[in-house]
């Protein structure tokens, strides 16, 4: 489908303890993307933002920034998920027909919180709550259950972390750009066997913004805007107990339909960039599976073939990822706004060369229990 | 009185450092009241078995999520099972965690059960913990119909 594009990006520079304030950065990041599609604020018609009140500290957090996103005179709504639904929603908006220049906003200050105490609180009060369960040691229990049914190493999995941190060195706006060895990531310090500190993503502050238009809107105003070809999202079990955390169900059944609506038959051939949430180094190989890069348990042997490098036939995180920057709402939108920049061939130092389909992931939910995908192209 | 050097730090920018106090209660509903029920006064763990699919829920629900259809048997599952997937937390923060790290935690499926449970493990060294290991659920003495009734699982000897 060419009926919506995405016409303007931006992203802050992520970063541990950003002085700025909530508003401040969606502010930086609202304006950066009015001068990248060449619109000022009057050219908006309507706003999505996506703030989660727990991240935030506030009760109805996205109130709090309507001024600095330029939208409270005009339509606007929260979505209160990773970022790519509050693209999902943006689009929504644009295909309705109500609207034709959509703004969507995604900020974190996962720095100001404790994100233990804030990830304890996904689980269920009455329940597991109470076992101190967190992002970290419940993808641990993911991570195991991975490696013990599909026969995946810590290695492999440490192998992401490399690729990621390295790939990071060639991005101006990533957290953690670091040259490390698979060696450092397995002697990196164990905060839930099997997770490294080095198999994680780090604390980092930071907002993107995307703006988005209907065809004749884009087609007006820009020569080669960049086209959402398909979106396509699913949600698993919401208790840990009731799935097989080694299985991407939910995944591959996002993917399918975004790949449906893409038109989208061999993904290894016909996507030349992946953006996927790698919140943990395991995570990616898993994500590789369910969005149809290699086969079931597989996730291991393709990152051993050097496919999803910066040199290989597909390569999955130029950005570093989100191991490199992981600015919790805003991580997913990200992902978004580094395939629209692969897309324009505007990627500098990690640009992949001649890149025309890209795909981008976002996930929501403990162990990925939701996932969104988003293919691009040009 | 002006702001001091010291409290800007290096960005030239303050830091409002405060607490959310967020009192709350929540209803465990039916089939989690009688669930907690059986654990607190007879230290038996009870599923609810969807009469579609067959799938033994534990905790119960009272709804088959897969089939979307109400569940009212009630089995009993064993108290023993099989451990699926295991950690070592080793990071402390405070005011979450029901023990001093570190502390091991899995996901059981217990006999008869479909869906895991995820809860603690104990009486084990780290280093001994083994996916596919023989669990049996340890109650406290002391029950107070909450998810810590169950005390840890406990490595089974044959
Ligand atoms: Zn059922």
């Amino acid at each position: 489908m060419d009926e919506v594009a995405i016409i303007g990006v931006a992203q802050t520079r992520y970063q541990r303890d950003n002085p700025a304030s909530h508003a401040e950065m969606a502010y930086e990041v609202t304006r950066k993307a009015l001068e990248d599609a060449g619109l000022t604020i009057d050219d908006i018609d309507n706003t999505v933002t996506v703030c989660n009140d727990f991240w935030d500290g506030r009760t109805i957090s996205c109130m709090t920034i309507t001024e600095a996103t330029g939208s409270h005179k005009v339509p606007t709504t929260n979505v209160e998920g990773d970022g790519t639904y509050g693209a999902l929603m943006g689009a929504m908006r644009l295909l309705s027909g109500l609207h034709e220049v959509t703004l969507v906003v995604a900020q974190s200050k996962v720095s100001e919180g404790i994100p233990a105490v804030i990830t304890n609180a996904m689980f269920d009060p009455v329940y597991e709550r109470s076992l101190g369960l967190d992002a970290i040691n419940s993808s641990a229990l993911q991570m195991r259950r991975y490696m013990s049914k599909y026969g995946i190493t810590e290695e492999q999995c440490a192998k992401v972390s490399v690729k990621n941190h390295k790939n990071a060195k060639s991005n101006p706006y990533a957290h953690m750009p670091l040259d490390i060895t698979v060696d450092d990531v397995l002697k990196s310090r164990v905060l839930a066997d099997p997770i490294k500190l080095l198999d994680t993503s780090p604390v980092s502050d930071g907002a993107c913004a995307i703006i988005m238009a209907v065809d004749e809107v884009a087609k007006k105003r820009y020569s080669k805007p960049v086209w959402i070809r398909g979106i396509g999202h699913c949600a698993d079990a919401y208790h840990l107990g009731d799935r097989d955390l080694a299985e991407v169900d939910a995944l591959v059944s996002a993917a399918r339909r975004a790949y449906s609506m893409a038109g989208i038959q061999d993904p290894v051939r016909e996507i030349d960039v992946a953006e996927v949430y790698d919140a943990f180094s395991y995570m990616e190989l898993m994500w590789m599976e369910g969005l149809g890069f290699c086969g079931r348990g597989e996730g291991g042997a393709m990152i051993d073939s050097g496919m999803t490098g910066m040199n290989g036939a597909l390569p999955v995180n130029p950005s570093g990822g989100v191991l490199s920057a992981h600015p919790v709402q805003a991580a997913g939108l990200a992902r978004i706004a580094e395939a629209v920049l692969q897309l324009r061939g505007k990627a500098d130092a990690r640009q992949v060369e001649g890149a025309t389909v890209a795909l981008a992931h976002g996930i929501e939910g403990a162990c990925g229990q939701g996932h969104c995908v988003f293919v691009l192209g040009r | 009185m002006a702001v001091s050097s010291e409290e800007l730090g290096n960005t030239g920018t303050l830091k409002y450092p405060s607490r959310i106090r967020l009192p709350y209660t929540w209803h465990a509903g039916k089939a989690g009241s009688r669930f907690y029920q059986e654990i607190k006064d007879h230290c038996k763990i009870w599923g609810t078995k969807c009469p579609r699919c067959g799938w033994v829920y534990v905790p119960p629900r009272e709804t088959c999520p897969r089939c979307f259809l109400d569940i009212d048997e009630w089995v009993e599952v064993g108290d023993a099972g099989t451990l699926l997937t295991y950690t070592i937390t080793r990071y402390s923060v405070p005011g979450i965690q029901p023990h001093e790290p570190p502390y091991a935690l899995g996901i059981i499926k217990l006999d008869g059960a479909g869906s895991g449970l995820v809860h603690l493990l104990g009486e084990i060294e780290p280093e001994d913990i083994r996916v596919g290991m023989r669990v049996q659920a340890v109650f406290r003495e002391v029950r107070e119909g909450n998810y810590l009734d169950i005390k840890y699982f406990k490595p089974l000897r044959s």
